[in-house]
């Protein structure tokens, strides 16, 4: 019998509905691997019950001819998704012990869907980071490795590095993760996987522990575009709880799938080629828009003059938002309270979120601090928002040349541990291609285009117009088509 | 500007007093402005509270479309500018009472713009004419929770209920310039919010609440600095509180010292304000938009409907009674001056009264007893359609002005109609000449000394003859028939 | 733009996080590392531009007026530090 943890969401949910093996049979594979997996440190909870139980409701409803989409199908869950009775920590030690007496509308769509949770994944703290090396629970550790002998571990991108992390050791065949700046698509492409991060307000962010409203957005990873689109169905919708989400039907993106991209057009933005970009990556570019023309798409130069800005912006806005959004951390009503001897209560407040919050939640939360006060909001923040404008109006009018942009996803491979974590700014230039299309609300996708030198996955992105999430899978499934990106890492764990 | 009389004796001259006030109205809805939880008053603890009251991790506001719309009515009866595009802020401070770290409020662009509201001349008060009080803007925002700290020695315990209960804030122009205009205008203000029905103005449980900006100056300069006194909850109170800090400031300035821009506390006990005890410096509340929501957006139809809700309001009424029902000023001010007022007022004239005839005895008899039986007019005991019968006996010559008080008092006893007593209690007035003109005659035979002073010319006398003749006939006699018949007795 | 120690420290104040004078030492240099790169959205000639309010076009919402929440005490006070006769509980402020 086929290693069921080498199965992908597709294959398990087709598998299991012809009578293959049983749901059991899968989650108790899958709960294995998790478990003999420590050595990552993908999650911070691990819930192997809760697995089996949603398993043997499966095997239940296959006998009864109940299936639902994802019966069968066990999944993780990045711990920034509140889960009833189950522990969300976003991994802050403010609020290690959180216990949520509710369930976020994503995790529940999934688990109404018939998915079945092995844990929660750790994440970088408050999803502030792109190494997952914040998390107050430790690092995650990339199971990738450099192909010249060398140990260091590395990093699985962030903030969603727990996910990225278990999705490529196949410790889960997919999960859920969260994108505000690139937190989908980055440790997506750090660790050969695929990940979609949809328009702005196709998922609901009730019940998912904000850090930019403005921004975040929930969606899948996966090993493969099919099984991305699976999980995206299965999360997106409308949801009268959250003001910012959009009341529209979801599409069937998988019966839609399709590599045909004959009378699309592919932009390739200029600013995109940056100074100082690896040879390697720049290697892949090309090779990607290759690929695109190969599946019948035209491909067309264009330009985003403020791309450079999009950074800055974004620096300015998340931690704003984040810093009003986190205020509610105080140790009032749940989560770390930090009583001192003699402490008044705003005494508490300030001694409860130094000791609760990571050195890189701070710092954010300072600069979003500033930002905002007076004598600097007009400076900064409504500055940072009408740049945001004019980057948004630079994908608009790039629409009218291309109906999708191909972009790598990332500057770098994965990088070690520890090796970029003293200098935060060398840090956020992690994001410089994937900012731009949250500042502007766009879908956009990361999947594995090929590897470095060194063995480490590269990836490409493909950004579409809002809306089109269709067309994004559809050049994903082009691209992953043709790359045959079969690699994996090696089990070192 | 008009300006009334009002000015603090100080020990260099006379100072000049600037008042502005931000009332804080609770909306009279169902739900709270961004939860689904309830926003009546009275609870158990933390019952009304829902997880995005309590700001549990992952919450989201949606807006209450009741809040919206008793704001916008509110701004149409003030004929302010009602702003089809408004946005929500964050306003950022921290505080037990307020869960989520900041409130949603509107600062850079409210619902509802400029609108006035008029008070009346009251020249014993100093205000020597009308005047026309402006308001700068109305928005709504979220009220915070209660802290409690008297139950614990060492602990303040943390009610959320209140937390997230739609308010408007009505924040007027510092056109004031006593205390009794600010009294006015929050009288004005209540009425006019109790009318529109999109907040009940009940000071004392904390439904309407006043922050009191007052700053002085001497005649001619420019503005002073002004302190605010919050979360005053009576008219009363709003005024002495301005009586006292514009005195205080008066005090401080002539001392040489300067005044603190600064947050201040009304203390009712003893009638004075004091500052706020707080160690840092002037809150920087870091207002922005609130990214959980988008702009708010009105239809017009949404405003119109808004419009042809709203009922007659106080001003529009006192005119017409007057205008058109010729009712008096005084008591048409009276009449207008609460909706429950008016309401069972316009109930008794649909019934069939007099307008005039209505009013007066509204003002003294209905008034009267209400006084004395301690009740509001919602619970009267005797009702509009009740209160018609006995004006229409009056009307129809069946009862006298004193008998009709008479039924009145056994109205308010009994609950039966006046109709009723009357028929029981035989107390129809008579006009019957043949038995009035006997009991003259009687009268008359036996009060000879009075006879014989009044034929000498003492006039006043004929109120005598008149009493003794009532009296023999125990009130029941037509007293314009007695009149008639008197006369042409003493010739 | 750039911070000094007594600005970092009112920032932190503001923010209710309490700071060692190592940490305020550290800071300082961090963001104005940071503060300095953002700078350069100075650069950008925003003038005849409208801050973005809405990513992508959609419609604020006005609910019913009915109530469908509350009455959850438990589950709102479950994770609470403190919490005593159906209160949270925090140390006595003087107002």
């Amino acid at each position: 019998m086929t290693n069921l943890t080498d199965l992908g969401i597709a294959a398990i949910r087709d598998g299991f509905k012809a009578g293959d093996f049983t749901a059991r049979d899968v989650a108790s594979a899958f709960n294995d691997a998790v478990a003999g997996a420590k050595a990552l440190n993908a999650f911070i909870v691990e819930t192997p019950e809760i697995a089996l139980a949603a398993a043997d409701q499966a095997d239940k409803d296959r006998a009864a001819g109940t299936l639902k989409p994802l019966s069968g199908v066990p999944i993780g869950m990045k711990d920034l998704f509140a889960t009833k009775d189950v522990q969300t920590t976003a991994a802050s030690h403010i609020l290690e012990g959180f216990v949520p007496q509710y369930e976020s509308t994503v995790s529940g769509k999934l688990w109404n869907a018939g998915a079945g949770m092995l844990g929660k994944l750790n994440l970088d703290q408050f999803a502030m980071g792109s190494s997952n090396e914040t998390s107050f629970f430790g690092n995650v550790i990339s199971p990738w490795r450099r192909n010249n002998g060398d140990t260091a571990a590395l990093a699985p991108g962030g903030s969603s590095g727990g996910t990225s992390s278990a999705i490529a050791a196949r410790l889960v065949p997919g999960a859920t993760g969260t994108d505000t700046g690139g937190s989908i698509r980055q440790p997506a492409a750090f660790t050969g996987i695929s990940g979609i991060k949809p328009t702005y307000g196709r998922c609901s962010r009730w019940g998912i522990v904000a850090f930019a409203s403005s921004l975040d957005q929930a969606g899948p990873m996966a090993r493969d575009v099919r099984d991305c689109a699976i999980l995206l169905e299965n999360m997106a919708g409308f949801d009268p709880k959250d003001s910012t989400s959009l009341d529209l039907a979801v599409p069937n993106w998988e019966a839609a799938l399709s590599s045909d991209l004959k009378g699309k057009r592919v932009g390739i933005p200029k600013e995109y080629r940056v100074d100082g970009m690896p040879a390697e990556i720049d290697a892949l570019w090309e090779q990607g828009i290759a690929w695109l023309k190969d599946a019948g798409a035209e491909i067309v130069n264009v330009s985003l003059p403020h791309t450079q800005y999009a950074l800055p912006a974004y620096y300015i806005i998340a931690p704003a938002e984040a810093s009003s959004n986190l205020a509610r951390y105080d140790g009032v009503r749940y989560g770390l309270r930090d009583l001192p001897d003699g402490a008044n209560l705003q005494d508490m407040y300030a001694a409860t979120r130094a000791a609760g919050f990571g050195d890189e939640v701070k710092r954010r939360i300072l600069i979003g601090t500033y930002v905002l006060s007076a004598g600097f909001y007009d400076a900064y923040y409504t500055q940072a928002q009408k740049v945001r404008t004019l980057i948004a109006r630079d994908f608009d009018q790039a629409w009218e040349k291309c109906d999708l942009l191909l972009t790598p996803t990332a500057p770098s491979a994965a990088f070690g541990l520890g090796e970029k974590s003293d200098d935060p700014l060398a840090m956020y230039l992690n994001d410089v291609f994937t900012v731009p299309t949250s500042l502007a609300g766009l879908p956009a996708m990361s999947v594995p285009g090929g590897l470095d030198a060194l063995g480490l996955p590269l990836g490409l992105q493909i950004i579409g117009k809002a809306l089109d999430e269709q067309t994004v899978l559809n050049a994903g499934l082009a691209i992953e088509e043709r790359a045959g990106f079969t690699a994996r890492a090696d089990k070192w764990w | 500007m008009s300006e009334s009389t009002y000015r603090i004796q100080g020990t260099t001259g006379e100072w000049e007093v600037v008042i502005g006030l931000e009332v804080h109205a609770q909306v009279t809805s169902n739900s709270k402005l961004f939860s689904g939880a309830a926003a009546s008053f009275g609870a158990e603890p933390n019952t009304q509270v829902s997880l995005v009251d309590a700001a549990m991790p992952g919450m989201l506001p949606v807006p209450n479309a009741e809040c919206i719309r008793q704001a916008v009515r509110t701004g149409i009866a003030i004929d302010a500018q009602i702003n089809r595009w408004s946005r929500f802020d964050r306003k950022n401070y921290f505080y037990a009472d307020l869960p989520q770290g900041y409130q949603i409020s509107q600062l850079y662009h409210p619902l509802v713009g400029e609108g006035h509201l008029d008070i009346d001349a009251d020249e014993k008060a100093g205000i020597l004419e009308a005047k026309r009080i402006g308001v700068e803007r109305i928005h709504v925002e979220q009220d915070a929770g209660k802290l409690m700290h008297d139950q614990h020695p060492t602990r303040s315990y943390v009610d959320l209920n209140r937390s997230g209960v739609a308010l408007m804030e009505i924040v007027s122009r510092p056109d004031m310039t006593s205390p009794a205009e600010a009294g006015a205008y929050l009288r004005k203000l209540r009425a006019i919010l109790r009318y529109v029905g999109s907040c009940d103005g009940n000071m004392e449980e904390g439904s309407m609440r006043a922050d009191v900006n007052v700053s002085v100056r001497r005649a001619g300069e420019e503005l002073g600095t002004r302190t605010e006194t919050k979360n005053v909850n009576s008219v009363r109170f709003v005024m002495q509180a301005i009586e006292h800090e514009a005195n205080r400031q008066v005090d401080v300035l002539e001392a040489g010292g300067k005044i603190v821009q600064e947050t201040r506390l009304f203390n009712p006990d003893t009638g004075t304000t004091r500052s706020m005890r707080s160690k840092e410096d002037a809150h920087d509340y870091r207002y922005f938009p609130d990214p959980d929501l988008l702009p708010l957006e009105l239809t017009e139809a949404f405003v119109e409907e808004c419009r042809a809700s709203l009922l007659e309001l106080p001003d529009a009424k006192r005119a017409r009674y007057v205008d058109v029902l010729g009712i008096s000023a005084y008591n048409a001010a009276v009449l207008t001056a609460e909706v429950e007022t008016a309401r069972w007022f316009e109930a008794l004239l649909k019934e069939g009264a007099e307008a005039k005839q209505a009013a007066n005895w509204v003002m003294s008899e209905l008034f009267g007893a209400l006084n004395r039986l301690g009740k509001s007019i919602e619970d009267s005991p005797v009702s509009p359609a009740q209160a018609a019968e006995l004006l229409t006996l009056v009307t129809d010559g069946t009862l006298s002005g004193s008998l009709a008080k008479q039924v009145f008092e056994k109205m308010l006893e009994t609950g039966d109609s006046a109709g009723t007593i009357v028929e029981r209690d035989g107390l129809k007035q008579t006009s019957d000449t043949g038995a009035i003109e006997a009991v003259i005659a009687d009268v008359l035979a036996k009060n000879p000394g009075q006879l014989e002073q009044y034929r000498s010319g003492k006039e006043a006398l004929f109120g005598f003859f008149v009493g003794q003749t009532m009296k023999a006939m125990a009130g029941k006699a037509n007293p314009a028939v007695v009149n008639e018949l008197l006369k042409k007795a003493l010739g | 733009m750039s911070v000094d120690h007594a600005t970092v420290r009112k920032i932190a104040s503001l923010a209710r996080i309490a700071v060692t004078d190592d940490q305020v030492e550290a800071m300082v240099p961090e963001l104005n590392n940071i503060l300095g790169w953002i700078e350069q959205l100075g650069e950008v000639d925003t003038s005849a531009v409208q801050p973005m309010t809405a990513v992508i076009p959609n419609v604020l919402r006005l609910r019913d007026d009915v109530v469908t929440d509350g009455d959850v005490r438990d589950a709102v006070l479950k994770n609470a530090p403190q919490a005593e006769q159906g209160f949270f509980t925090v140390p006595k402020v003087i107002e």
